[in-house]
């Protein structure tokens, strides 16, 4: 088997694209903005390219890249109806948009995430969604971390796990009513282009499922202690003025947060440990926060009234 | 029921709404799931009302004190309550990196 050097291939097809939408380009910005093994991204100038994941599927990745053309005021619109093939891998072009400020919390964009995730919601379902993604990436979090061994820190995560109704574990159906969800989010999946505020990023879990999932991860961080009360109610009250449906009919809006922010807290403790483990390194204070909240999930039956599927 | 530390019975009251049991011997309380929750709630509802926040400017970060307690799952880790925002500004940057990825 020829291994093939994707980067560098990668950031050829990039500068290709970038100077047919611009043939006077400076080719003075670009690099790799993530290498992992599932998605690889390169810019170049303000052009951006992205491999996907390998096991990436041609139909689903085309109907996904449709949804996000089709809603340009909530997703940033790729550049072509369809991802082209490098060695196997698909490989998507998308017009570059600043990210979040990783050295400035304070000019996190609460209000953006909350308002796009409601525009989001309320989008009219099209026959052809896909299913959104997010309990699959939860179920293989917690099956890479059966790889990780002995380690203190597996039991907590595990047993938090045990909690969750099967719906979260992808083992059944997402309860309805169902919702277009981005089914990822975070706040790397936020951009900003020229001429426009924020945008989502992100195609590769978009689809019809529980919009609740979509608020599980500022829910989990806050849950963990690591986002501050009055940020997420900034978050929340967005979602909630701009008409987000998924906690429209609930009082108490835990009822309904409560089992995706605890997928979502076992989901990134899952993966924290297991690379904490494959690093070599001892948990930090990050870890233990999501790892103590594994243990007090755990302690606390999820409530099984919302959301169970006979 | 029967009070799990002392096994004196337990007698239950009704608090805005909300049923507690106490133990009628070592006065111990018992909470249902969920309970917490809406104790939590009373006790936002009350001081919004005994002292209502300043408007705080768009964009602006919001002055931790006058915040009220936001409700949170019962395996919510402690968030600092009346003594302020000091645990975030511990946490805050390291855990707002982790924001940023999918991990």
């Amino acid at each position: 088997m020829t291994v093939i050097a994707l980067l560098p291939e990668l950031a050829a097809r990039a500068e290709g694209v970038a100077h047919t939408r611009v043939p006077t380009c400076s080719c003075e910005v670009g690099g790799t903005l993530a290498d992992r093994p599932d998605g690889t991204v390169v810019r170049h100038a303000d052009t951006v390219a992205k491999a996907h994941a390998p096991d990436a599927d041609t139909g689903e990745l085309v109907r996904r890249l449709s949804l996000a053309a089709g809603l340009p005021e909530v997703f940033l619109p790729p550049l072509g109806p369809a991802p082209v093939d490098l060695h196997g891998r698909l490989v998507t072009f998308w017009p570059y948009g600043s990210p979040v400020d990783p050295d400035d919390p304070d000019a996190a964009p609460w209000e953006a995430v909350g308002t796009l995730l409601a525009l989001l919601h309320r989008t009219p379902v099209p026959e052809s969604a896909p299913v959104m993604r997010g309990p699959l990436k939860a179920a293989r979090a917690v099956a890479g971390l059966h790889a990780v061994g002995d380690h203190p820190a597996v039991a907590p995560v595990l047993d938090a796990w045990a909690t969750l109704p099967a719906w979260a574990r992808a083992e059944a159906p997402m309860p309805r009513p169902a919702a277009l969800c981005h089914g990822d989010l975070h706040l790397g999946q936020l951009v900003r282009v020229p001429g426009a505020s924020w945008r989502l990023i992100d195609v590769d879990d978009l689809g019809v499922g529980t919009p609740a999932w979509d608020l599980g991860r500022p829910a989990a961080w806050f849950a963990c202690g690591l986002l501050a009360p009055w940020e997420w109610g900034r978050f929340l009250d967005a979602y909630r003025a701009a008409g987000g449906p998924a906690l429209d009919a609930a009082e108490d809006a835990w009822a309904v947060l409560d089992v995706p922010a605890r997928a979502l807290t076992v989901q990134t403790a899952a993966r924290t440990v297991t690379k904490a483990v494959a690093d070599g390194r001892p948990l930090d204070e990050v870890d233990h926060a999501l790892v103590d909240a594994c243990r007090r999930i755990a302690a606390f039956p999820a409530d099984l009234a919302y959301g169970s599927t006979k | 029921m029967q009070c799990p530390k002392c096994r004196a019975p337990m007698h239950t009251y009704n608090r805005n709404g909300v049923q507690i049991e106490q133990c009628s011997g070592c006065r111990g309380i018992f909470l249902d799931y969920g309970e917490l929750e809406s104790l939590t709630r009373l006790e936002a509802q009350w001081s919004q009302q005994a002292a209502p926040p300043p408007p705080a400017a768009p964009h602006a970060p919001a002055a931790p004190q006058a915040y009220p307690a936001a409700p949170q799952p019962a395996w919510g880790a402690p968030h600092g309550g009346h003594h302020g925002g000091h645990h975030y500004g511990h946490h805050r940057n390291k855990g707002f990196g982790r924001m940023l990825f999918s991990s």
